[in-house]
């Protein structure tokens, strides 16, 4: 017979969220992160808002976060390499450093489970995650009002909050896997460089690995259609193209297809009118595999950390 | 006799082929300080652990005031305190604010946290410096922050492994000191520890730790009985004739060494301190003292691994 544990594993789970937000947010590496994300937003933003094309009225707030001058990317292209980075800073020490500051021991000997330690801890750096990116949002938001002189319309506060949850999500997987990584390994620099690893092999790597996988699929077999989509399966995997993906068709409501387009496909849509905007709805539809994959991945990655943190033993 | 308050039953922990502990089975009694002795290795922190269900045991079980800690573990907790060996605390907090954490997860009520914790760190004579962060503090400060923690969740069962480590004479002393203080508010303590005379200064009884089996267990004196061999030994100074033969023909007697011209050491079943001085006198030497040496933990420790490793 297996025992059953009593009294609820949640106790104290709101202790450590709070005490865990205070930390991050008052600590150095938070504050030096946010001025970079900050300096980011603010050049960005002053780039899209000279560089706004003149004439049209459609979706111009959207078009603050997608909007680039050369050489600089957009904010969102600059979010997809700065969202990663902070969710690592939050979650490489998380256990580790409890465990090297010797407080591992003495928390848990306090009356609430391991669980709430360690999803307090991912709580907090989600939430730490959503209030920096949320504060930027809203700054953005604000200083398009001002200097563009409309309000944006309830689709595009639709769009953009959206947007931001994909983009916390995003995160998410970063936090997750730096957190597995803080439970595995005991020094906290080796569980940032290689969540760092992981995060450079699908942003940089991953895309090259597939175009060389798909040539020498190419060389065996010859249907188009098996390359396409294995190319497409491939690319997927990386937390970083569903990123990528959904937010390009949140904040672009022209965009009416993800991936490659097949000849058959575009041409088709040349008889439809390319331009034309879909509605919310149909853009939410285009995104809602890669939206629930970024919080699937979430949650594996959680599952995967907790797992590994019910079984260790909190002695060396 | 007092309700049980720790009660182990074969209790075993193995990882992979090592046995950590084997088949324990300690009793302790409320208001009683027991103390675990033994090397490094010997099994201490693991059974504490088991003891507060932070490691599951692989056989066997523990009831810690009546609750299972593997299924009632927040039960336990909240009632037993403890202190691990090397304490740590978060150093860009202060004093005041690592123990509110505490307090939070222990679900105190702010009002109530607020008194305690300063109730705590005033006993522990922490209270002028309890906005300091605590990475300013030395490591007696930091044991003894430890320690108000432990206080300010009213336990009826205090854990301390290893309390001494560490700390210098002085601080050691103070720290025993405290631990004397539970025992008057009839705290059941439990503490683990490899210094031998500390343990003796303080604990009613005695576990001998070894290999993960209690070997011996008792009180002090008991164990010098089942260690020793039941030996008194018998320390005189006495200036005169040699007397090794006269003591030698007491009945009680096991041996008798003259450590120089005017200092014997007789080892005997009994305490026949009575019988040594009538001797000497009788023979006619001049008694400059007599004295009984208490078995020290030391020497019984000494004693035990000595035959452990010679076997």
């Amino acid at each position: 017979m297996k025992p059953v544990r009593e009294g609820s594993p949640w106790r104290g789970l709101w202790v450590v969220v709070a005490k865990e937000m205070a930390d991050h947010l008052t600590s150095v590496r938070m504050g030096i992160l946010e001025v970079i994300v900050l300096v980011t937003a603010a050049v960005t933003l002053y780039m899209a808002l000279r560089n706004l094309p003149s004439g049209t009225s459609d979706f111009l707030f959207l078009r603050l976060f997608t909007t680039s001058q050369e050489p600089l990317p957009a904010f969102v292209g600059f979010l997809g390499v700065l969202v990663p980075l902070i969710a690592i800073a939050l979650g490489f020490d998380s256990i580790n450093g409890e465990f090297n500051r010797r407080t591992l021991s003495r928390v848990l000997a306090q009356p609430i489970y391991r669980d709430a330690l360690l999803l307090g801890k991912f709580l907090g750096g989600l939430c730490t995650l959503a209030l920096v990116l949320t504060a930027i949002w809203l700054m953005i938001i604000g200083l398009g009002i001002f200097r563009l002189g409309v309000p944006p319309t309830g689709e595009e506060v639709a769009r953009g909050l959206l947007f931001l949850l994909a983009t916390i999500a995003y995160g998410g997987i970063w936090l997750g896997l730096a957190m597995v990584f803080s439970v595995r390994f005991r020094q906290p620099a080796t569980a940032a460089l290689a969540a760092i690893s992981v995060w450079l092999f699908f942003t940089v790597f991953w895309g090259m690995l597939v175009g060389l996988i798909v040539q020498a699929v190419a060389q065996w077999s010859g249907q188009v259609q098996l390359q396409v989509q294995l190319e497409l399966f491939l690319a997927r995997l990386s937390p970083h193209t569903l990123y990528v993906e959904s937010i390009l068709a949140i904040l672009n409501p022209e965009v009416r297809a993800l991936g490659p387009l097949l000849l058959v496909q575009f041409l088709q849509l040349e008889g439809w009118g390319v331009r034309s905007p879909l509605p919310l709805s149909q853009s939410l539809m285009l995104v809602w595999p890669q939206l629930t994959g970024l919080i699937a991945g979430t949650i594996v990655l959680f599952a995967i950390g907790y797992v590994l943190f019910q079984r260790q033993e909190i002695r060396a | 006799m007092n309700e049980i308050v720790i009660e182990t039953h074969n209790l075993t922990k193995r990882y992979g082929d090592i046995v950590a502990v084997d088949n324990l089975n300690l009793t302790i009694r409320a208001g009683e300080v027991f103390g675990i002795l033994g090397p490094n290795g010997s099994g201490k922190t693991t059974t504490i652990l088991m003891l507060l269900g932070l490691t599951e045991p692989t056989d066997g079980w523990a009831r810690v005031l009546g609750f299972d800690p593997m299924r009632q573990p927040l039960e336990v907790k909240s009632r037993v305190g403890y202190l691990p060996d090397q304490v740590g605390f978060y150093d860009e907090l202060t004093a005041w604010e690592n123990l509110a954490y505490t307090a939070k997860l222990n679900g105190l009520a702010r009002p109530v946290a607020q008194r305690r914790i300063n109730e705590a760190l005033e006993r522990m004579g922490l209270a002028d410096v309890a906005d300091r962060r605590v990475g300013t503090f030395s490591r007696g400060m930091r044991q003894r922050l430890g320690v108000a923690e432990i206080l300010l969740k009213h336990p009826q069962v205090i854990i301390l492994d290893e309390p001494t480590l560490g700390l210098d004479p002085e601080a050691a002393r103070e720290f025993l000191q405290i631990i004397r203080t539970f025992k008057e508010e009839k705290i059941t303590v439990l503490l683990s520890s490899h210094l031998l005379h500390q343990v003796q200064a303080v604990c009613d009884r005695v576990g001998l730790f070894s290999h993960g089996k209690m070997v011996v267990e008792g009180t002090v004196m008991e164990l010098a009985r089942q260690v020793l061999g039941g030996a008194y030994s018998v320390h005189l100074r006495a200036v005169g004739p040699d007397l090794t033969q006269a003591l030698q023909k007491l009945p009680k007697t096991i041996s008798v060494q003259r450590l120089n011209s005017d200092l014997y050491k007789v080892e005997a079943q009994e305490d026949i301190r009575g019988e040594v001085a009538r001797v000497a006198v009788q023979v006619g030497a001049h008694v400059l003292s007599l004295g009984l040496e208490e078995p020290s933990l030391d020497e019984i420790y000494q004693r035990y691994f000595q035959g452990v490793t010679a076997a």
